[in-house]
């Protein structure tokens, strides 16, 4: 089977990084704020790129829906062995608002105009934790699913699809064009070398706007306020159980 | 009669207390005289003043230095020195102990485990006590009893030291900071912190991080070690090569001294050449001239764009040569540059099972950039890159921006410490040699040790010429031990090295002083402990020879 892949990756902010809400409440801190790939993203990267070195695949093509800065991290995709990338231009307004719907809209419209066989995606974003692009997606283009891949193999009549379940592991099998959601134990996204960073400068970034994909931005959602959890009270320490009983007791739970 | 006794046997030390041996035949003391039982006891003597003397039994004990012996060179890290005459704590010094440290005057024997052994579990001290004061006026009030008293005491901070200095070698009463863990202040002008000395350097990271700053130091004991010790050992590091060593960013200190007197030079100015400046002498003192505690530090800017990379070369020639490249393509942006052998990858894999981010070279070097402007250490960083590569310095590496990643590669080179601890018992060496020589111990050693040993690495702050060289063997081995030492200090000597470039001295390496200092210097050393010290009592048996005079 030969063909092209579509792998989405989303720019979020670093998982290591300490979030802040903003004063307004009206969402968090990103500016100045470290980000980076999206870690199942990465994981959706490496699959695809898996799949192009065992000659399954023909080529590795690359989208981000953001601002300027989403180019980085098409790069860091095309510098673990990604072959091209688009950059669909969604900034401001429309940026802040920019969500499953809409990002699977323009994935879909993407990959009739690339004529892709697969769409590998990350299961969600780490920002949102939405788990329903890829759902959406595939919805809209009418084609199968295999979501929460934990092990893909492609086969003569289609793709074997183990998925991590709450119940264990399910294993379908799906026929192609597809969408796969890869989770984290699919694979180890691989470090992105040397020779590999100094040949993704010179791979082909596109520019493409939504409304060229003939794609509606409006957002149907509204955020009415972000707030962060709530702190964790600190727990006491008793030194006798007798404490613990009449602590228990004062506190009205015994 | 001379009785050998290995590190884990100190309690049987007790039993030569009982008799009173005054050596007959005396074994020489120093290189160059002789000296008479008068001498050894009008040397006490001078010590200030005649200290009690608890127990009227003494035994005097000399060993054969280095240089005198007659069968050949002998290894001195095995033969821990004999119990010098200090009291032993009495039910009257635990009754004031616990009044004056109400529940922190621990005797449990459970719980003073971890306080007698190192971390390497290398070492074990037999102390009974272990103390935890809160405040400089309980540290101070311990010490005026104890210097009273003629009981010595241990300072303890983290106890992640690498040479036995952290723990006792029999009896002495542990003292440790743990308690004294308050910042007192903050400066975010001038970056600025002031702190008790048992704040936890990882701690004192997180706390610095939130308002924009960081440690000028970080190494991997980050989690566990105390700022107290890290200034009583003039503690390196991973970023030395960029903010320099703790004798330029301790600002002051709060020392208290054997005598109790709190010594108070907690300065927090940038400038102040008003008289000697006292706190240089305990920067490094390893906890033998005064117990600090409190700390004024200079903390710089948290830098907002921090870059990692790890690369791979051929031989040692073309590392340096990169590390060349390095400092004149990244300049003032370099902040660590520091190397591994490809042993040390394979015990990674074995023992942690992390695996290597790029393919298999014979040395790799972790860079690490920090800077203020992402964009513009970038450009510089990837200028080096293309330089380094189509150079062919090197052969293969990749780059981190993000911090999961960089914290993944740095534990490449943090962990080497913990992977070789699974490997086997271990001999550990932190030699400081001229930067081009470096590499040249490890091979030499490895031809010279041959199948003796498990495994020999080398790794390091390449950039500060500070060299990492451990061997590993399945089980202590005296045999082994003979080999390496002295081999490795003579080494060391002849190319004016440092043997402990980082680590201190402690009890394992304090008679090898003199192959990196002169006779006059270490007497000199021995003259200002008599002086802030006159009964000894700070942290004995460590640092200093045991055939001081």
């Amino acid at each position: 089977m030969s063909g092209r892949v579509l792998v989405g990756v989303k720019r979020v902010i670093d998982y290591a990084v300490k979030i802040r809400v903003k004063p307004d409440h009206s969402g968090v801190v990103t500016d100045g704020v470290k980000h980076s790939m999206n870690p199942f993203c990465e994981i959706a990267v490496e699959e695809a790129v898996k799949l192009k070195e065992k000659k399954l695949m023909k080529e590795v093509v690359v989208v981000s829906c953001g601002p300027q800065q989403s180019q980085e991290t098409i790069r860091t995709a095309l510098a673990m062995g990604a072959d091209r990338g688009i950059h669909v231009e969604v900034s401001g307004k429309d940026y802040e608002t920019l969500g499953p719907l809409q990002v699977s809209k323009i994935l879909a419209a993407l990959a009739k105009k690339e004529d892709a066989q697969l769409i590998i995606l990350g299961k969600q974003a780490i920002d949102d934790d939405c788990n329903q692009t890829g759902q959406m997606t595939a919805a809209l283009l009418d084609w199968p699913q295999g979501t929460f891949a934990s092990e893909v193999s492609l086969e003569k009549d289609g793709i074997k699809v183990v998925r991590e379940i709450d119940g264990g592991l399910e294993t379908i099998k799906i026929s192609t064009p597809a969408v796969l959601t890869a989770d984290l134990r699919l694979n180890t996204p691989r470090y992105a070398t040397l020779p590999n960073i100094m040949k993704a400068k010179k791979k082909k970034i596109a520019n493409v706007k939504p409304a060229d994909l003939g794609v509606d931005l409006t957002s149907r959602l509204e955020v009415l306020r972000v707030d962060e959890p709530p702190q964790r009270q600190a727990g006491m320490k008793v030194e006798t159980v007798d404490d613990l009983v009449s602590k228990l007791k004062d506190a009205g739970k015994v | 009669m001379f009785v050998q006794l290995s590190h884990t046997s100190f309690a049987m030390v007790g039993i030569f207390q009982r008799s009173l041996r005054l050596r007959t035949s005396l074994r020489q003391l120093s290189f160059h005289k002789s000296t008479s039982p008068t001498d050894i006891l009008s040397s006490l003597v001078l010590r200030g003043r005649l200290f009690p003397i608890c127990s009227p039994f003494v035994f005097f004990s000399f060993r054969r230095t280095l240089h005198n012996s007659n069968d050949g060179p002998k290894s001195l890290s095995d033969t821990p020195p004999p119990r010098r005459p200090f009291c032993r704590v009495t039910q009257e010094d635990l009754t004031f102990f616990r009044t004056l440290l109400p529940g922190r005057a621990i005797t449990d024997p459970d719980l003073l485990e971890s306080s007698n052994v190192d971390w390497l579990k290398s070492v074990k001290g037999s102390s009974e006590v272990l103390l935890r004061p809160q405040t400089t006026e309980e540290v101070s009030q311990i010490l005026r009893y104890c210097n009273s008293r003629n009981l010595a005491v241990n300072p303890q901070g983290g106890n992640t030291g690498l040479v036995g200095g952290s723990v006792p070698v029999h009896d002495e009463i542990v003292l440790s900071t743990a308690l004294m863990n308050n910042i007192l202040r903050f400066d975010d002008v001038s970056g600025i912190l002031t702190c008790q000395s048992g704040c936890i350097l990882e701690n004192l990271s997180l706390y610095l991080e939130e308002r924009g700053h960081i440690m000028p130091l970080d190494l991997g004991a980050k989690g566990s070690c105390q700022i107290g010790g890290n200034v009583a050992t003039n503690a390196g590091g991973l970023r030395l090569l960029l903010y320099g060593s703790l004798h330029g960013t301790v600002l002051g200190l709060e020392v208290v001294l054997a005598n109790g007197q709190v010594l108070d030079c907690l300065s927090t100015l940038r400038k102040d050449n008003t008289g000697y400046d006292l706190k240089q002498l305990f920067i490094g003192s390893e906890g033998t001239l005064g117990v600090i505690t409190a700390v004024s530090i200079l903390c710089p800017q948290k830098p907002k764009s921090v870059n990692v990379v790890f690369l791979g070369c051929e031989t040692f020639e073309q590392l340096l040569k990169t590390f060349q490249l390095s400092r004149s393509m990244l300049g003032e942006i370099l902040s660590a540059f520091e190397f591994l052998d490809s042993e040390c990858l394979n015990l990674l894999r074995t023992h942690l099972k992390l695996h290597n981010p790029i393919s298999d070279c014979p040395f790799y070097i972790v860079i690490e950039t920090q800077g203020s402007d992402s964009n513009h250490d970038e450009e510089k960083l990837h200028n080096f890159l293309e330089e380094a590569m189509q150079s062919s310095l090197v052969v293969d590496g990749t780059v981190a921006t993000e911090e999961a990643k960089i914290k993944a590669l740095w534990s490449m080179r943090e962990r080497i410490t913990e992977a070789l601890t699974h490997d086997g018992f271990t001999y550990k060496y932190d030699i400081s040699l001229p930067v081009e020589r470096i590499y040249q111990l490890v091979t030499d050693m490895r031809q010279h040790l041959g199948e003796r040993a498990k495994s020999v690495v080398g790794y390091g702050h390449v950039g500060d010429g500070n060299l990492h060289l451990n061997i590993t063997s399945p089980a202590k081995n005296p045999a082994l031990l003979a080999a390496i030492e002295p081999f490795v200090y003579e080494w060391t000597a002849k190319f004016q090295g440092s043997i402990s470039a980082e680590h201190g001295l402690g009890l394992k390496k304090r008679n090898y002083i003199y192959y990196s200092k002169s006779s006059q210097a270490v007497a000199l050393m021995g003259t200002i402990k008599a002086i802030l010290d006159p009964n000894g009592i700070l942290n004995p048996y460590k640092t200093l020879p045991d055939n001081l005079r």
